[in-house]
């Protein structure tokens, strides 16, 4: 092997995913430089657009939210080893829990909707995430394939649930709505900056599950057992870790924390469940997840970076029409692409540079 | 008699249901024998879809747009090959960053280029790769049975369907009867073999990466200019992980993998002929039942409640080699 230094704490954690991030970005304004748009003006207007006002603001603070959940969802089972795809469906499912006990709550007080609806998005979501851990766990069926297969189940039942069960007589495939007396307090309601924005109360569930993933893998006796099992599943096995059992446990976690966005989004904002409300932010979780290496720090930092994009994006659509919001969903994909599958991309150069500074002769080449 | 002829028409569609599934999954069958994941299947279709319709709107050559379809497809396989063979990256995640820089990259391109908010604009009868009525299938049609499959189920589709029916038998002599095949089939499952016998782990890789990126390639140009006349947002609609499941249904192998295609064919031809249909004792099923039931099957298979599946054994691993 070579005989360098390897590379400083802080370029790892965070000199590297910035330049990956970075990258991702510039091939983002070369794509708007393409379709004959000043790159340059775009960030003007996607930047302005996410923080430049108060209902800006409030925006982004709302979409983060809601990548908080998924991308925590993603981050804690990457922790035990495991990848969870399946957030989507998770936070679908979820969903119908959350809205079935939001519409019998309504006519009580917001409060009892917003714990009840906040019990039971996370009870179906654990449940649709447990069953591909138990086949993970019990029957050695590969957790990728098992959760893809699941967003695809999920997507066919809560269409016919929506369309047959808890259907809103006359509508196409959407619940009722919740009633006035049981809606979830708009933060616009307190501070009147954020004007028309959906941001709510559910913004702070996100800050507490933030907490939460933070002491549950980094200060508890499980966070230990599941970092063990994610790192050496051997180790594990000789340490009288019982990756059955984690396995299970790490999704059901991960299943409840996609699960809640289903307040934020269903319960807090649309007030009812309609088809395909996740609209892929299930997905996004993954891009949030790595960009912030798993951790909720840069899990916050990372949902921050989306929800703007997300809310600039739709801004950035509407001032240069030539632009279409789905450059979101490139740069999203070249998140995960540079920060997720080419993470290391820089470190041969940032290696040379390092150990050049150190006055260290370069070894020989391979 | 009518109901014959209503079978046949089923299984007409069937077929032209399952040649994309059965295109990809082909595809994902050399990437994974060859011990790449490869759940960028979708994305690499949609972007061959995409770029297939562009390309024949612009020149009306549905050949030119097939070719730009093969290079789309291709280029998106390099990536993952970078990212997985080179850098050593997760395979998965590559995988699924190819799905969603397809998602947005066809809708952004074609909304700029064409102005109709990501859609391509129809295409002509020209532009598209129109059925081939096969030799005497008007004289045959009359003999009754034979000649009827012969001329409305077997005459009558595109270049692309009967290329791909063609490619299971080639795939299977390719694996199990080719030198190429037999190399292929150890790299997914003991790399390291190879790299001792003095074969390049690296370069096989990349070979099966791109085939597959071609048979993506004419997947996606038959949904496009094949099946359809135009390029739709999201058009593969899942598409690309229904052959995954079919891959894993068929355990890995090129026949199999032509019956799993059929039988998901029928499964989505029957979703539209089965609504409102009364069955005895069960009543009417959900379409969406039976939209969800290729999903569920695999994930039984996959958890070994019937038979097992189970992967090449270095899949998913990059392959490092010794110094």
């Amino acid at each position: 092997m070579r005989a360098q230094k390897p590379l400083p704490r802080w370029v790892d954690i965070a000199l590297m995913p910035a330049l990956n991030v970075a990258l991702a970005f510039v091939v983002g304004g070369l794509a708007v430089a393409a379709v004959g748009e000043d790159p340059f003006r775009a960030m003007q207007v996607l930047i302005f657009g996410a923080f430049g006002y108060g209902e800006g603001w409030g925006f982004t603070l709302h979409f983060a939210t809601s990548f908080v959940f998924t991308g925590l969802a993603v981050a804690v089972a990457y922790h035990a080893g495991l990848f969870n795809i399946g957030g989507e469906g998770q936070a679908y499912v979820a969903g119908l829990g959350a809205i079935m006990v939001a519409l019998w709550l309504d006519q009580t007080h917001w409060v009892f909707v917003l714990v009840g609806s906040t019990l039971a998005a996370m009870t179906f979501g654990a449940i649709w995430a447990m069953i591909p851990g138990y086949l993970q766990a019990k029957r050695g069926s590969h957790i990728v394939i098992t959760t893809i297969m699941f967003n695809f189940i999920a997507s066919a039942f809560m269409s016919y649930m929506l369309a047959q069960v808890i259907t809103r007589p006359g509508a196409n495939a959407e619940t009722e709505t919740i009633a006035e007396t049981g809606r979830l307090p708009l933060l616009s309601e307190y501070f009147s900056a954020f004007t028309y924005s959906p941001l709510n109360i559910t913004f702070f569930i996100g800050i507490l599950a933030l907490i939460f993933v933070y002491v549950l893998i980094w200060r508890t006796k499980l966070g230990y057992q599941i970092r063990t099992l994610g790192a050496n599943p051997e180790a594990a096995r000789y340490a009288g870790i019982s990756a059955v059992a984690i396995i299970i446990i790490v999704m059901a976690i991960s299943g409840a924390l996609a699960g809640l966005m289903a307040v934020n989004e269903a319960v807090g904002v649309q007030k009812r469940l309609g088809v395909g409300y996740v609209q892929g932010f299930g997905f996004v979780g993954i891009a949030v997840a790595f960009m912030g290496r798993a951790h909720p720090i840069g899990i916050a930092l990372a949902a921050l970076l989306f929800g703007a994009l997300y809310q600039g994006g739709q801004e950035l659509a509407f001032v240069m029409p030539s632009v279409s919001s789905d450059l979101v969903v490139v740069i999203q994909a070249l998140v995960i692409l540079f920060t997720g599958a080419m993470s290391e991309m820089f470190k041969p150069v940032l290696l040379r540079l390092f150990n050049r500074g150190n006055g260290e002769p370069e070894p020989a080449g391979d | 008699m009518n109901f014959f002829s209503d079978i046949i028409l089923m299984l007409d569609s069937s077929v032209r249901l399952a040649v994309p599934i059965l295109l990809a999954a082909l595809a994902g069958l050399y990437s994974e024998r060859s011990g790449i994941v490869d759940i960028g299947l979708e994305g690499k279709m949609l972007g061959a879809a995409f770029a297939a319709a562009a390309v024949a709107a612009v020149t009306g050559s549905p050949w030119l747009g097939l070719l730009a379809a093969i290079a789309v497809s291709s280029f998106m396989a390099m990536i993952h090959a970078i990212a997985s063979i080179n850098m050593r990256g997760n395979q998965i995640i590559s995988g699924v960053a190819l799905n969603f820089l397809a998602l947005g990259a066809t809708v952004f391109v074609g909304h700029s280029w064409f102005k109709r908010g990501g859609s391509t604009p129809n295409l002509s009868t020209e532009a598209r790769f129109s059925p081939i009525e096969l030799p005497f299938a008007e004289q045959l049609g009359g003999i009754p049975i034979v000649g009827e499959i012969y001329e409305q189920l077997i005459s009558g589709h595109n270049l692309i369907v009967y290329v791909a029916f063609l490619a299971v038998p080639v795939t299977a002599w390719v694996l199990f009867r080719t030198r190429f095949g037999l190399r292929l089939r150890a790299v997914g499952e003991n790399p390291k073999a190879l790299d001792t016998a003095g074969i390049s782990v690296t370069r096989l890789r990349y070979q099966a990466l791109i085939i597959g990126g071609i048979l993506c390639g004419l997947a996606g140009a038959y949904l496009s200019t094949g099946q359809g006349a135009s390029f739709s947002d999201n058009m593969t609609a899942g598409r690309g992980f229904i052959a995954l499941a079919a891959l894993i249904f068929a355990k890995w192998k090129p026949v199999p993998v032509l019956w799993t295609c059929l039988l998901f064919g029928v499964l989505s031809a029957a979703q539209i002929r089965l609504q409102g249909v009364e069955f005895p004792l069960i009543g009417e099923v959900p379409v969406q039942a039976i939209q969800a039931l290729p999903y569920i099957l695999t994930v039984i298979l996959l958890a070994g409640f019937i038979g097992r599946s189970v992967a090449p054994k270095a899949v998913g691993q990059p392959y490092i080699k010794e110094r």
